[in-house]
């Protein structure tokens, strides 16, 4: 266990806060053995902490491996009282559940916002309140509405998707790139395919034909076949989204066509375990964490017990932490699969 | 035309002859659902009380549950007019949506910096009523069926408000709007003020005056009522605007709320107002409707949801029992409906 949990926080992780500037993202493994001694005092039970959790609707496996991959980790701990709220993308709704977390008095809240900005007024509330607000994945627009701060690396996707395909295509400045988006109106999405323009750039390429798509598996199939119907031949496409890849493989088998690969996005496990067979068109994946929330958790806990971050030489809980967006292929799928969620 | 739009009724016509022994009928009526929402509204408060204890019970958590009812509670009382009056709006959430962003665009924000917040609460209202005034024109003139013609609105309000926003969250910077709707009067949050403001003027207007009256003539029988010398079309239009106008209202109270305009606010808005209404007692048909009815739906749904919040209750289990009231509500409505209507 501790060292799935290394695996996780330190591997994967990269620390976006000034005093860990000079560490970086390098500590890739190697440190399990050496820094347990850290974790295990960290673990041990210290006093009760009440944590609140919401987090938008679970319309997609991703977010919903979000709320159970928190409940899952609160679920380890002896000290950590988790109220699950039940997902919802009214942000009128969220607000009167954040509300109720405060009446409550709660130690923490862990929030995934629908929206970030609509949600930092109830942040700050509650901060103000006293309560040690963690949020996940997409940002409120005060900083003096979190303690501490989770986040995906959106750019860092599209960059990874990028360079990945760069090598893959080595030297043809004709190849034609294909990207499916998520919802353009995010500016998650927006960030990506930002991230990917820019890396394809960096060797020459373009994107050639660009859909997007909704992150539903219907919205995918519709993107998608829509694509294939538009370019006659493509070498690469990225799919932002594992979720709506599953109706983008279903318009690929469709149209019977395989002379291209492709990257897909967030890290599903069903995409994993056909990179793993490598018996499809998958290639590779880039992971967007789906255990944010979960590692929200931890910092929630962390921080009400006034414990610091194990692997830290810093005595408090970050003020932002920034998860890396690593490339899975074939040959290191097997560490990520464990953490992968279901669509 | 707009009479065979306004009447989803057809298959139950109220007789011209017995309204006015309906009229009376179903006063007592009507006063026996709201019976049964109290006791219903009651009940989960006693379930909230028995689960949940001092955490239900405290006025904090009355407080919550009021000001989460508000914002939808303002679209429900507009609601209640047009379905009383025949009609059906399931734009109400895309209308919602375009105000939010049209009032808290850059250009607005900056007006209203320079003069006055309360420009922000104008644009709101009169996009909201525009809207509403395009719902009722097309439906009473232009002869569309209204849940086609509000279908349409739906997409298209929302789509405008996209292109407006570019699909962004747009963000409030105006200090005197935020700072009047976070205040309280009297311990009592302004946003649960003006829902109960706009539930007693949504009452005056309903019961005790000529507009309420011809609503309730042009919902139960439109031909009658153009017989009796209502100019059903105008009237239709006006009670259209009057729903876009809350719905500008629900807007502003959704900014002040959320600090921000989005063209994902008010998302479903129309069902949990459709839900909210139908269950309070208003006849999806037309020609009876109740403001207390509508409030009490409002509390209900609310309520329930907090109760099931503060449970720590599953995901899925709320919107069941969500559907289960729906269809418990329409049924005894059916009941009720067959023993006062034949």
């Amino acid at each position: 266990m501790p060292h799935k949990r290394t695996t996780r926080l330190v591997a994967a992780l990269t620390l976006g806060v000034a005093l860990t500037a000079c560490t970086g993202n390098t500590p890739q493994n190697t440190q399990s053995g050496d820094k347990g001694g850290v974790k295990v005092a960290n673990d041990e039970p210290g006093k009760k902490v009440v944590i609140g959790f919401s987090a938008p609707a679970a319309d997609h496996g991703w977010m919903a491996a979000i709320t159970n991959a928190a409940k899952a980790e609160a679920g380890k701990y002896s000290d950590v009282e988790l109220r699950v709220v039940e997902g919802t993308n009214d942000v009128n709704l969220q607000i009167s559940q954040v509300e109720t977390f405060i009446n409550d008095k709660v130690d923490a809240i862990v929030l995934l916002p629908f929206d970030g900005a609509a949600l930092t007024p109830v942040a700050l509330k509650a901060m103000k309140a006293g309560i040690t607000v963690i949020n996940v994945d997409r940002q409120f627009d005060s900083p003096f509405a979190a303690r501490s701060t989770v986040l995906g690396d959106n750019h860092g996707m599209g960059v990874s998707a990028g360079t990945y395909i760069c090598e893959k295509l080595k030297g043809r400045s004709d190849a034609v790139v294909a990207e499916i988006a998520g919802i353009d109106s995010l500016p998650l999405t927006q960030d990506r395919s930002k991230g990917f323009a820019e890396a394809l750039a960096n060797c020459g390429l373009k994107v050639s034909n660009r859909v997007a798509a909704e992150f539903t598996v219907e919205s995918g199939e519709k993107a998608a076949a829509n694509l294939l119907q538009a370019a006659r031949k493509i070498d690469a496409i990225w799919n932002h989204d594992d979720d709506q890849g599953v109706g983008v493989t279903a318009a690929i088998k469709n149209s019977g066509r395989s002379e291209f690969f492709m990257v897909g996005g967030a890290g599903s496990a069903n995409v994993m375990r056909e990179i793993k067979a490598d018996n499809g068109s998958h290639k590779a994946t880039v992971v967007y964490p789906s255990t944010q929330g979960a590692d929200g958790i931890r910092l929630a806990r962390l921080a009400v017990q006034g414990k610091s971050l194990g692997d830290l030489v810093e005595v408090e809980v970050p003020r932002q932490v920034e998860l890396y967006a690593p490339v899975v292929t074939k040959e290191n799928v097997d560490r990520y699969l464990p953490t992968a969620f279901e669509s | 035309m707009s009479e065979d739009t306004a009447v989803t009724p057809t298959n139950r016509p109220v007789p011209v002859k017995e309204s006015q022994s309906t009229v009376s009928a179903l006063l007592s009526s009507a006063a026996g659902r709201n019976t049964g929402l109290v006791v219903a509204l009651v009940l989960l408060c006693l379930a909230g009380v028995v689960t949940a204890g001092d955490r239900f019970a405290d006025v904090d958590n009355v407080l919550t549950i009021l000001r989460l009812a508000a914002v939808i509670g303002v679209v429900s009382v507009g609601m209640t007019f047009v379905i009383t009056g025949g009609g059906i709006d399931l734009s109400v959430g895309a209308i919602v949506a375009l105000s939010s962003v049209w009032a808290t665009t850059l250009a607005t924000q900056g007006l209203a910096n320079s003069t006055h917040w309360i420009v922000m609460v104008f644009t709101a209202l009169a996009v909201g009523g525009a809207c509403g005034l395009v719902n009722g024109v097309l439906i009473a003139y232009g002869r569309v069926v209204a849940f086609i013609a509000t279908l349409a609105s739906l997409a298209a309000a929302r789509g405008l408000a996209e292109i407006i926003s570019n699909r962004k969250t747009q963000i409030v910077n105006v200090p005197g709007f935020a700072a009047f709707f976070d205040a309280s009067v009297l311990g009592v949050p302004v946003l649960v003020v003006i829902f109960a403001v706009v539930a007693a003027a949504g009452w005056v207007l309903l019961n005790r005056t000529t507009f309420g009256r011809r609503t309730f003539a042009v919902g139960g029988n439109p031909e009658a009522a153009r017989l009796a010398g209502i100019d059903v079309r105008r009237h239709t239009v006006l009670l259209y605007t009057l729903l876009g106008l809350c719905c500008g209202l629900a807007a502003v109270m959704l900014i002040a709320r959320t600090t921000t305009g989005s063209a994902t606010h008010g998302g479903l808005y129309e069902l949990d107002a459709i839900a909210a209404v139908v269950i309070g007692g208003t006849l999806l048909s037309g020609g009876r409707g109740t403001i207390a009815g509508t409030v009490f739906g409002v509390l209900i749904f609310t309520t329930l949801s907090n109760v099931f919040t503060l449970n720590n209750l599953s995901i899925s289990a709320q919107a069941v029992a969500k559907g289960a009231i729906i269809v418990v509500a329409v049924l005894l409505q059916q009941r009720l409906a067959r023993r006062s209507g034949v």
